[in-house]
């Protein structure tokens, strides 16, 4: 026979089934095709090109090419003087961008040593975690449009909209707000919105259960993502992994526990991850599942901050904020929980300039896609999708 | 608001050591008893206690002890900043670590390499965080990382002249007939 001679070259198998029958299956791995996914893809989240070496339907291995975005937020830090880094930041992550300044606030005031106002501490916490649930939102939604399903997509666009407003209405911009500063903030909440807000998570809490039980509880987003994307703790770790991603793996670290920055250690919160019931630990649907808790988590932050915030009476957002920012010479890396995971801001400073003599950014989802190339080696292109819709990927911030 | 007077304030304030400078003397103590003159005293800052690598070959050595000692067990590379010491006629690395989930101590330590055509050991193998992090400091600052797996460009194109982020760095005047500087 021809083609048993073809199944010792490995072209072919051949198995016996049953009596005097074979089943001869054609191997389809003759021949590799480079596909580019992106840069304009939507599924990439923004100008993202995978090069994906694929045999078949199946992805050999694909590399990720980065720099589309590239801004050189790091050489313009080192030309601009501190507060005037923050609109850099804002741009950096532009889906959490109150998370961002907050990071870089954190950084610089390490080399400071200014006491920031109680107030302003809640304030910080409180727009931060509304721009959390706002991010996970986006990451939710758009989660869900990349598999197929579209209703969640509004569900969030329409919830988010709300968060939009009241952040709009304290900083006077939608996305990019430049709104917490070095020692501060810029300005006080506007008369009201503390009971805005507090309505806004009341009208929330229901529809994150609405949103879980459209999108968790669904058969086929659950089987578009279960067991897709697998990453063991541990290599999750050597990654480098922060945020909902480690958690997805079962690692119960956070920043806002770990470093307990801020006024976080005075708040109840719990650190959600899988515990194996509805997701395989470590797969793309715990990642989303760990998204999905957190903003719950969220909520009770805001409103543990709202009872707690002292009161506004004789209090100037701006009183700490030093007039000249001059640190004392030498370096430090600042960081905080941003919505994907740990945002650090390494500083130099020599202490007689205004300008860093060095501003790095750890950008989480530059880590966090760095791992990109292993997971998708040998899964279908379907399923690479939903693999780089899991990571939840910002360019902006990628790119720097 | 005076700055100055801020700091002296709280300097009166702050206790002489803080506990994450405590457990980075811990961590130093044993790495010098390890690598004896490899490594340079700890700068006991408090905002960022660290050591530097004197012998930048033992690096990679430095790098695996650092992860696999049961007492230091740094298994988290949180930041990897690429530098520029112009002063100095050297380029560099600062690495943050911390010990995830074990230990909780952090750390960070500073490699030095030649200006140019200087070559420092790439961890990419120690700790995969590296591995993007040494493709990006070597597009920013020129350093190349010895052993690395994939050592290319990652956020400049791949002909790109120069090193941006170099203190001395000029724009080159035209990319694929595009004027640059504007």
């Amino acid at each position: 026979m021809q083609e048993l001679g073809l199944a010792e070259q490995g072209s072919l198998r051949v198995t016996p089934d049953g009596e005097n029958r074979i089943v001869i299956e054609k191997d389809l791995s003759s021949e590799e095709m480079i596909l580019n996914m992106g840069p304009q893809h939507p599924s990439t989240h923004g100008v993202l090109r995978l090069e994906c070496r694929t045999d078949g339907e199946v992805v050999v291995e694909a590399e990720p090419y980065l720099g589309y975005l590239h801004r050189c937020f790091e050489k313009h830090a080192e030309m601009t003087d501190y507060p005037g880094i923050v609109p850099y930041v804002d741009r950096m992550d532009y889906l959490a961008a109150m998370n961002s300044d907050f990071a870089y606030a954190i950084a610089v005031e390490k080399l400071l040593d200014i006491e920031i106002p109680r107030r302003v501490e809640f304030m910080r916490v409180i727009v931060s975690e509304l721009n959390r649930v706002a991010s996970h939102l986006v990451a939710i939604g758009t989660y869900a449009i990349d598999l197929g399903a579209f209703t969640p997509f509004l569900f969030c666009f329409r919830d988010r909209e709300h968060i939009m407003n009241l952040l709009e209405w304290v900083s006077g911009a939608r996305m990019l707000y430049n709104y917490i500063l070095v020692g501060g903030v810029s300005h006080d909440f506007p008369k009201g919105f503390s009971e805005r807000t507090g309505e806004f998570v009341d009208y929330f809490r229901p529809k994150a259960v609405e949103l879980q039980k459209l999108l968790t509880e669904n058969e086929i987003f659950v089987k578009r993502t279960k067991g897709i994307g697998m990453m063991p703790a541990d290599v999750a770790i050597n990654y480098g992994w922060s945020g909902p991603m480690l958690r997805g793996s079962g690692v119960e670290w956070d920043l806002r526990r770990a470093d307990g920055y801020s006024v976080y250690p005075e708040l109840d919160f719990e650190i959600p991850v899988p515990d194996g019931r509805f997701s395989d630990i470590g797969d793309s649907l715990s990642r989303h599942l760990v998204r999905a808790m957190e903003m719950e988590q969220s909520l009770n932050i805001i409103e543990q901050c709202l009872d707690k915030m002292p009161s506004p009476e004789g209090f100037d957002p701006r009183a700490a904020i030093p007039k000249r920012i001059r640190p004392r010479a030498g370096e430090v890396y600042g960081r905080a929980e941003n919505p994907r995971g740990e945002l650090g801001f390494y500083i130099v400073s020599d202490g007689k300039s205004t300008k860093p003599l060095r501003c790095k950014a750890r950008s989480s989802c530059f880590v966090n896609l760095s791992a990109m190339k292993e997971l998708s080696q040998g899964q279908l292109i379907p399923d690479l999708v939903a693999i780089i819709g899991s990571i939840d990927i910002v360019l902006g911030e990628i790119d720097r | 608001m005076d700055n100055e007077s801020h700091m002296s304030e709280h300097q009166e304030e702050t206790p002489a050591s803080s506990p994450q400078v405590e457990a980075a003397k811990t961590v130093w103590a044993i790495v010098r008893e390890k690598f004896a003159d490899a490594v340079s005293p700890l700068d006991e800052n408090p905002s960022m206690p660290f050591f530097e690598v004197l012998d930048t070959d033992a690096w990679l050595d430095i790098a695996l002890f650092l992860r696999d000692n049961p007492k230091l067990r740094f298994n988290y590379m949180a930041c990897l900043s690429g530098m520029d010491y112009p002063d100095e006629g050297k380029l560099g690395i600062v690495c943050n670590l911390e010990s995830l989930g074990e230990h909780g101590h952090t750390i960070a330590v500073k490699v030095k390499c030649a200006r140019d055509g200087g070559v420092i050991p790439s961890v990419a193998r120690v700790w995969k965080t590296a591995e993007w992090h040494e493709r990006e400091a070597y597009d920013m600052y020129g350093m190349t990382f010895g052993s690395h797996p994939d050592m290319r460009r990652i956020l400049c194109p791949e002909d790109w002249e120069g090193f941006p982020l170099r203190k001395d760095y000029q724009v080159q005047e035209s990319y694929h007939g595009i004027r640059v500087p504007y």
